[in-house]
């Protein structure tokens, strides 16, 4: 063996050992979320309730749907131990089941207000001036006006169309809370932007010829990213919370579909005498909310550039 | 200052008149239009619908619509509310009140026991006092209003009864006792339930941003320098810490007004309480015109004026925002 490839063999190694302690991205961000304790307890939360979701209904001796008639607003039992609702429902199974609707809606409702949001901040904060301009007085117009009043009169909306597609079902109602909630986002992305776009990385992208689509997407955006993760999470309760409130006013899905909003709709008419169908799906939204709160908690430590260790 | 209000208003005028715009024409997306409350009354014909239409001008073409309905609300003319007869602005006007009177209470509870809890959650960072309060924040931002509104009431209205009466021991709805004659401690009784739950609606939000901003200013160079100089850490938080650490809730207040709409609209309805929001609901299902246009109509303007009043209070309150 020469001399040369030795000491090249040597180099290689010792850049081997030189980069080994260095940890992805992933990993560092993994072990700084592990710190937080609250939040590693609520990803754990979210992990058991979406796993109850998928197999409670699946693996239930009760269908979630069937009504009983004899076994109207029973107290929680062993047979029901959430009890069951006015139609002789049982709560526990109906509970999983609504609880897969209502995660699906709080996770759709964020990818569309994330999509838009991001969007809308991007362009205005990367071509800043007039573009900016009309862009953020349209979201400040936006915020103006009262999210749920115009939720109402949306959901009214479709709903006197009288056609089945558009009102009832969770995805006319995750269209109306997605394109109604991402003006927060946009100006978080928008900030960031500003931030961003004068740093030397995108001067040097725009001088090796990338076009400014590519650099927004590519170059930017990535570096603006931990923001809207955190945003994103906290997005998904909010947007449970948003469906159990439309819902509850009669303005959400409707049954026979299950949600943790609409199970609640007869809640405050029969909490006199049958208080548990106002408890338990209440608890459900409060459980799976809080645990996403705190995720989203854990991600703004885990993911801040600034963060001291 | 003045020439800053002055220029604040003149910018807020725009944003009314394309609110006003959106106001109409989403109204006018609803099938039926202004005449939807008559679509389903059996009493009324198709041809008394098409002779109403022609009669109100609602055959116009829509910028002409726009146009006139445009300048009546301007002079004060906001239509006839379909369910009552009555004009839906004098509708509208008897609930703002209410509303005021509900939301106001809960807006300053809640500042009055964010603004002391923030400081002390930042001053004894990590503290078991610390600990609850921000469980506290965290479990109000996680659930939905009128769900808390359904639990207090199943605690305080179902399960818990009053010693001297044996009746429950706090109302459930209204705003006083129907009948009773006028009593302060009757109004304060309907009040509690209602406004506690709107100030813990607002109470999670505010807590966290009071403990933020006391952190963040806690850090800085001129704090160490007043405890250098020997100052009290009382005067250090009073003199130097405080007017800078409100800053941030003052900007999220300014943000949430709009929420505190929707917090009135869900607590009124828990709480059959006769304001705006309660209204709107009502009108929405209805299918009152004339009602739900106003209330949109005068909750964003009241929106942009709180809007404007809190930048003016940042403006003052945060000296190198330049007035110019």
């Amino acid at each position: 063996m020469s001399q040369a490839q030795l000491t090249s063999k040597a180099i290689a190694v010792d850049w081997a050992t030189r980069l080994r302690p260095q940890e992805s991205m992933r990993t560092k961000v993994w072990r700084r979320f592990r710190k937080h304790r609250l939040a590693l307890a609520g990803l754990g939360v979210i992990i058991a309730i979406i796993t109850l979701c998928i197999l409670v209904p699946w693996a239930a001796k009760y269908d979630p749907g069937r009504t009983h008639l004899d076994l109207i607003r029973e107290p929680p039992t062993l047979q029901h131990i959430f009890g069951t609702d006015e139609l002789g429902r049982d709560l526990f199974v109906r509970l999983w089941d609504g609880g897969r609707i209502s995660i699906l809606i709080g996770v759709a409702t964020m990818l569309i207000a994330i999509g838009i949001g991001t969007l809308i901040g991007s362009v205005a904060g990367f071509y800043g001036g007039r573009v900016d301009n009309v862009l953020m007085r349209f979201t400040d117009y936006m915020l103006s006006i009262p999210q749920l009043f115009l939720l109402l009169i949306f959901a009214q909306l479709l709903r006197s169309t009288n056609n089945p597609t558009l009102s009832g079902g969770p995805t006319p109602i995750i269209v109306i809370i997605g394109i109604l909630v991402w003006p927060p986002i946009a100006r978080l992305v928008r900030g960031q932007f500003l931030a961003l776009k004068a740093k030397e990385f995108v001067e040097a992208a725009r001088m090796s010829g990338n076009r400014d689509l590519r650099i927004i997407f590519r170059h930017i955006l990535p570096n603006a990213a931990s923001p809207v993760i955190v945003a994103a999470t906290l997005r998904v309760g909010a947007a449970i919370i948003t469906e159990s409130t439309l819902s509850f006013l009669g303005f959400g899905v409707q049954p026979p579909t299950a949600t943790w909003g609409n199970m609640l709709k007869n809640a405050q008419a029969q909490m006199t005498y049958a208080p548990w169908t106002a408890i338990f799906p209440g608890l459900a939204i409060l459980i799976t909310v809080l645990s996403l709160n705190y995720i989203g908690d854990g991600l703004r430590d885990a993911l801040d550039p600034h963060h001291v260790e | 200052m003045t020439n800053y209000i002055i220029r604040r208003v003149i910018q807020a005028i725009p944003l009314l008149l394309v609110i006003s715009l959106t106001v109409f024409v989403l109204m006018n997306l609803i099938p039926g239009g202004p005449l939807a409350a008559y679509e389903n009354n059996p009493n009324i014909s198709s041809e008394d619908l098409e002779r109403l239409r022609k009669e109100l001008g609602l055959d116009a073409p829509i910028h002409v619509r726009y146009w006139k309905w445009f300048t009546s609300v301007a002079t004060g003319d906001w239509g006839i509310s379909e369910v009552t007869r009555r004009p839906a602005l004098v509708e509208i006007t008897e609930k703002l009140p209410n509303t005021l009177y509900l939301s106001i209470t809960a807006f300053i509870c809640a500042l009055l026991i964010a603004v002391p809890i923030g400081i002390l959650s930042a001053v004894r960072q990590y503290s078991v006092l610390d600990h609850i309060a921000t469980t506290i924040a965290f479990i109000g931002q996680s659930m939905p209003v009128f769900w808390f509104g359904l639990i207090l009431i199943i605690i305080f209205n179902v399960n818990l009864k009053n010693p001297t009466t044996g009746g429950p021991l706090l109302p459930g709805g209204g705003m006083f006792t129907i009948g009773a004659p006028f009593s302060v401690a009757d109004r304060v009784r309907h009040l509690i339930l209602p406004a506690a739950v709107l100030t813990f609606f607002s109470l999670g939000h505010h807590i966290r941003y009071m403990r933020a901003g006391m952190l963040d200013v806690l850090h800085q160079d001129y704090i160490r320098t007043a405890h250098a100089k020997g100052l009290t850490s009382r005067a250090v938080l009073a003199r130097h810490a405080f007017k800078n650490s409100i800053l941030p809730l003052v900007t999220i207040i300014g943000l949430e007004i709009p929420g505190l709409f929707a917090g009135a609209l869900i607590t009124e309805t828990i709480f059959s309480w006769p304001g705006m929001g309660r209204l709107f609901f009502n009108s929405i299902e209805r299918g009152d015109y004339a009602v739900m246009m106003g209330i949109l109509m005068m909750s964003a303007t009241l929106i942009v004026l709180f809007g404007l009043i809190t930048d003016i209070m940042y403006a003052f309150l945060d000296p190198r925002i330049r007035f110019d």
